[in-house]
């Protein structure tokens, strides 16, 4: 596998205070990675800064080859790097096949949009008995899937989702998962996952980073993280019981 | 008999202005969803395109048709070099602060109006195919000049609508209004949507100027009647452009009525009357709906 988005030294900053601080990291094609952090940590600052919502002040970003740190983020769109952004941003005035319809705004091909909106409805089959509603008026789940579907229609390459599971049920979070992994097998694309949601994203990466206050502190294999003590305590919730058998509050994670 | 045929022609000459004033407003609207900048040159960009088609017909001979095309175009031009020069540097400024801007615009365009030779500030007027020419029906008269209006102004509308509704840059504008960041994620360039957005706004005004000319003048001061046209963006709720059509209407038809019934002097508050009444009941306009956004 070859290196798709190799990122050297980023540093971003909003006004004076610096979210990123100097982040390094590459992603192999056809990979599902994830990015593990806690609130603030800077990982949706990342998304944006390779979308170029932000730029960064230092550093590069290098995309099939390409240096894509200057570009405007119609022309990184057009490369083929989609991002879902956090919240759930759809359209709301504009119908469900509309909204779809934006995520296919830079191609030009009928015949090829035509299909991908197939294949959407193949992976939402909600989404089509509702072509025609506002996605305004759609509950949360279902515009979760409109803004997944929508960014699937640009057809990416790189295809970056910030915390699809962010306010949904349980049930929700694993049909959209199924879905997350669904995308990587069968149309090879790869997948950058922001998550808190550590479990579900460790469940479906192969490689994960931990960010902590804008620097990478772990960059590893998922099962590596998985095995790893501050991980599992930190991020997947598992208490590991002292000699006396009680909680130890004050624990010091190693890599600080 | 006579009562009627008086009022029949005092509404047809209402809607006439009222789509004229219903187009100013759409450009407002337009540029408020899109920029959230109210632009008070937008009267001022009505003028220059009535001063552009009067020299155009009587200057250089353009036959009418002719001439309104070319000043949609030429309006079309002078809204994006307008967006382009002055505006997108503000991009980010504070609204208030691009809304002061557009006002100096107004007088910028107002000063060199009256500067161009054979422009200036006396008033001329010119004439279309339509001028002069009458249908009877019975008792009943109708000059052709008010229907060409009302046929012209809604031919135009409905092709604005049309774009919005089913063209993909248009798709891509009403997005961009409703929520820009997710349009930067589809690589819509925000700033080619402003740009035409003042482009189609700048047009719109240019079509008013030709429109309302040949029924009042050419004149520097013309213009004011972008204030008219504030009432009917605020009718129809300012944020929606089938509402703007339909307040310009209403307060076309209102004056037009007051002109003719009331006492001088309230064809020129009747407009502010009906808008005050609607906004005490209707505080959101008539088409205006609450910003929802769901959690």
């Amino acid at each position: 596998m070859s290196v798709m988005l190799k990122v050297r030294n980023i540093e971003t900053y909003y006004g004076p205070i610096m979210a990123i601080k100097g982040v390094s990291f590459d992603i192999e094609e056809g990979a599902v990675v994830t990015i593990l952090g806690a609130n603030g940590a800077g990982k949706t600052t990342i998304l944006k800064t390779l979308s170029a919502i932000m730029d960064p002040q230092k550093g590069t970003i290098e995309f099939m080859g390409k240096r894509i740190d200057s570009l405007p983020p119609e022309k990184i769109v057009a490369m083929g790097v989609s991002q879902v952004p956090e919240g759930r941003e759809v359209f709301h005035d504009l119908t469900v096949k509309e909204n779809l319809l934006m995520g296919a705004y830079l191609r030009n091909d009928r015949a090829g949009i035509k299909r991908d909106m197939d294949m959407v409805y193949d992976y939402f089959p909600i989404l089509k008995d509702r072509i025609a509603q506002l996605a305004g008026d759609m509950s949360g789940g279902q515009q979760q899937m409109v803004v997944i579907g929508r960014a699937l229609m640009a057809r990416p390459k790189l295809l970056m989702l910030d915390e699809p599971s962010l306010g949904l049920s349980p049930l929700l979070v694993k049909e959209i998962y199924g879905i997350i992994e669904r995308i990587n097998k069968e149309h090879k694309t790869t997948i950058l996952l922001v998550e808190q949601n550590a479990p579900m994203a460790l469940s479906i990466a192969s490689h994960g980073f931990v960010l902590e206050l804008g620097r990478i502190v772990m960059d590893d294999t998922c099962q590596a993280l998985m095995a790893n003590e501050d991980v599992q305590e930190f991020y997947l919730g598992i208490k590991e019981d002292s000699v006396r058998g009680t909680k130890r509050w004050k624990r010091k994670k190693k890599w600080r | 008999m006579q009562f009627f045929n008086e009022f029949t022609q005092t509404i047809i000459n209402g809607v006439a202005i009222g789509c004229i004033y219903g187009m100013v407003a759409l450009g407002f609207v337009l540029i408020y969803k899109s920029t959230e900048v109210i632009n008070f040159a937008q009267g001022e960009l009505l003028m220059l395109g009535a001063f552009i088609a009067y020299s155009l017909i009587t200057m250089l001979h353009f036959p009418y048709w002719l001439a309104l095309i070319t000043t949609i175009l030429a309006m079309g031009i002078v809204g994006a070099l307008l967006e382009r020069v002055v505006l997108r540097p503000l991009v980010g400024e504070p609204a208030y602060a691009i809304v002061i801007v557009t006002i100096g615009i107004s007088y910028f365009i107002k000063s060199v109006v009256s500067m161009i030779p054979g422009w200036g500030t006396d008033t001329y007027g010119f004439k279309t195919p339509f001028t002069d020419k009458y249908v009877r029906s019975g008792e009943l008269v109708v000059s052709w000049e008010y229907i060409s209006i009302i046929a012209i102004a809604l031919l135009l509308i409905a092709a604005v609508f049309l774009f919005f509704r089913y063209s993909r840059m248009g798709t891509a504008m009403r997005a961009t209004s409703q929520n820009q960041l997710a349009a930067v994620y589809m690589g819509i360039s925000v700033t080619r949507v402003f740009s035409l957005t003042w482009t189609i706004a700048a047009a719109l005004g240019g079509i008013g100027g030709i429109l309302l000319a040949p029924i009042t003048f050419v004149h520097m001061n013309m213009g004011f009647i972008g204030l008219k046209a504030v009432p009917a963006a605020v009718l129809g709720g300012f944020t929606s452009p089938p509402g703007a059509i339909v307040g310009g209407l209403i307060i076309g038809i209102t004056e037009s009525l007051a002109g003719v019934y009331l006492p001088d002097g309230w064809k020129d508050i009747a407009a502010w009357i009906i808008l005050i009444g609607v906004l005490i009941i209707r505080p959101q306009g008539l088409f205006g709906i609450q910003e929802k956004k769901k959690v």
